[in-house]
């Protein structure tokens, strides 16, 4: 059992807790910062050919739509739950959490995907694919690099929303964040004691801030011809 | 040469696009295929770079089938222009007037020299090669559409209503230019249009198209305006097709009359009695007219001194000495003394018409056309 370094029970000693556990906080935190990204990478990289399918043959839209709809309604305790026996790995597994949530981010990203692909003007594609453009060609050098604002946007919203849902699986005991908010609730008998779970959401909101700017960066980078626009 | 040997295009559910077209489009020079909207004539464009395949009959690039080629390759030596020119919004201008020569494996350095010296040849600034498309006005969009679709110097240029969506001044003058630069280059071009004033302006010959896709005729500007092939080319022709058929016919040697002239800076004294019907031509040194002076409206405290610039009244439209009927009469009906001002190819003054002697030569040349289409007639028979 953790004890309390401090006898001040509010709320905005979370400061003072976490100079008293650094260590073991910053290594949630790292935990936290790579179990919240990699799905997002991968699950971007499933969403891209199943966005482009979607796109490609129109009558694959609304099915997948539907399916990638329904897995994100899928409570996210029970998901992390139920990946262990559905992969073969044993409880709290390392790759459990990242399973679920790559699950999450391509319900997520395949719609932005086939969106952002839709947001590429007809006139566009019609004068690449009479330039000579191959079909592959043109998917990589023409659509994608047009479609990154829309995929940049849905980025933002599945890092996001992945920060948080990797809290909850703190909370069935796998290290990241998420543990902040068990010790809040173990040390609060018999009175009520906040830090920990201040500093959880303090930690988190920061995470959530720093990825979001991360993208948004990464975003302006890639498409220089919007802020020409803008800047017009 | 672009050939379409009994060219079809129907549709799965039974829906005729283009139905056993046969034409050939001449090398250098322009044909354009027009026709109301629903006649096929974009699909037909497109079946030549097989962007749209046909389910019927064979077209021709230079007596090579162009079914026998890959897409692709096809496509990058074929020239394509669009109505809103479809630039790529993510590359800057000198990029997307390179993308071919890119395409071909070209070096990345020479391809962006090239595209520089298609800058000026469509008459855009070379500061703009860093911009992007959205930067840039629609007429100025479409003139990298067409530096683009020159980038690699293909003989052939497949162009869909280049010129629609800009507005009418941008519009005329985008033509004008275009037939400057075919004028240089001599490609060998399909254009497609609903506009049929456009189409008798640029083609050298024009395809009417009717809906359905059937080839209603195919025929110069000047043919399709004086003998449409049947009611439906002569209503789609239009109104006024009689007076716009003038502007393909030859003036020849118009009889001009000699006109009194006074100079710029020449008295007004003498300008007053030169004047006829209260009108006097005013010339520049080299003698080219410069416009009509109304010697009874020049204040009288003014008769003492010289004609300015000020003085002159610029109406009046100019006609060439080999130029059309339609220019000819136009210079004598918009002349605000009722003489029309006839010049030589360098500007200078050869003399006066009057409408009545236009019309003269317009009944001259109808009743010429029309013994000939007697005859034409009767060896048809």
């Amino acid at each position: 059992m953790i004890v309390a370094s401090s006898a001040d029970s509010s709320p905005w000693h979370f400061w003072a807790y976490f100079l008293d556990h650094r260590h073991e906080d910053l290594g949630w935190l790292w935990d936290h910062v790579w179990l919240s990204a990699l799905p997002v990478v991968i699950g971007l990289a499933i969403s891209l050919p199943l966005g482009y399918l979607a796109r490609r043959y129109r009558w694959v839209y609304p099915p997948m739509l539907s399916i990638t709809g329904l897995l994100y309604t899928i409570p996210s305790i029970a998901l992390f739950v139920i990946v262990p026996p559905l992969f073969g790995l044993k409880s709290l597994d390392p790759l459990q959490v990242p399973i679920a949530l790559t699950v999450y981010s391509v319900a997520l990203l395949v719609r932005v995907v086939a969106d952002g692909l839709a947001s590429v003007p007809d006139d566009v594609l019609q004068s690449a694919t009479a330039m000579g453009f191959g079909r592959v060609r043109r998917l990589v050098s023409v659509e994608l690099p047009i479609a990154v604002p829309v995929i940049a946007a849905g980025l933002r919203v599945a890092m996001v929303s992945n920060v948080s849902l990797v809290a909850v699986a703190g909370t069935i005991g796998m290290n990241n964040l998420g543990r902040l908010f068990d010790q809040g609730i173990q040390l609060s008998t018999p009175t009520a004691y906040y830090p920990p779970i201040v500093l959880g959401i303090v930690l988190c909101v920061l995470l959530a801030t720093v990825f979001d700017v991360v993208i948004v960066l990464a975003n302006r980078a890639a498409t220089p011809w919007r802020r020409a626009v803008a800047a017009r | 040469m672009i050939r379409f040997e009994s060219v079809s295009k129907v549709y799965p559910d039974g829906t005729k696009a283009v139905d056993e077209l046969s034409l050939v489009a001449p090398s250098r020079q322009i044909t354009v295929l027009v026709g109301p909207s629903g006649c096929g004539k974009t699909t037909s464009l497109r079946m030549i770079n097989r962007m749209i395949e046909p389910t019927g009959g064979r077209i021709f690039i230079d007596d090579r089938d162009t079914s026998t080629e890959s897409p692709t390759s096809l496509r990058r030596g074929i020239g394509y222009v669009i109505q809103h020119a479809g630039l790529f919004p993510h590359r800057t201008i000198v990029d997307n007037v390179a993308t071919v020569p890119y395409l071909l494996g070209q070096d990345k350095k020479q391809a962006r020299k090239r595209a520089l010296e298609l800058f000026e040849l469509v008459g855009l600034p070379a500061n703009f090669a860093k911009r992007y498309p959205a930067q840039l006005s629609g007429g100025q969009q479409q003139r990298v559409g067409v530096a683009r679709a020159l980038a690699a110097d293909p003989p052939v240029m497949l162009m869909d209503e280049p010129f629609s969506a800009v507005d009418p001044v941008v519009r005329a003058q985008l033509q004008q230019e275009f037939l400057r630069l075919q004028g240089d280059l001599g490609k060998t071009i399909v254009f497609v249009t609903h506009d049929i004033d456009e189409a008798i302006k640029l083609g050298d010959q024009v395809a009417v198209l009717r809906v359905g896709g059937r080839l209603a005729q195919i025929a110069t500007p000047a043919e399709l305006l004086s003998s449409p092939a049947d009611p439906f080319v002569a209503g789609f022709v239009g109104r006024d097709r009689g007076y716009r058929a003038l502007g393909f016919a030859s003036a020849g040697r118009l009889p001009v009359s000699d006109e009194p002239t006074v100079r710029l800076g020449s008295d007004l004294s003498q300008a007053k009695d030169r004047a006829r019907d209260g009108w006097v031509l005013v010339v520049d040194d080299n003698n080219a007219p410069v416009g009509w002076l109304a010697v009874d409206r020049v204040p009288d405290d003014a008769l003492t001194g010289q004609v300015t610039p000020e003085l002159v009244n610029l109406g009046g439209t100019l006609a060439k000495e080999d130029g059309t009927l339609r220019e000819a009469l136009d210079s004598a009906l918009s002349s605000p003394s009722g003489r029309g001002v006839v010049v030589d190819g360098d500007g200078r003054l050869l003399g006066t018409i009057t409408a009545a002697e236009v019309l003269e030569r317009i009944e001259q040349h109808a009743a010429a056309s029309r013994t000939a289409g007697a005859q034409g007639g009767r060896a048809a028979s």
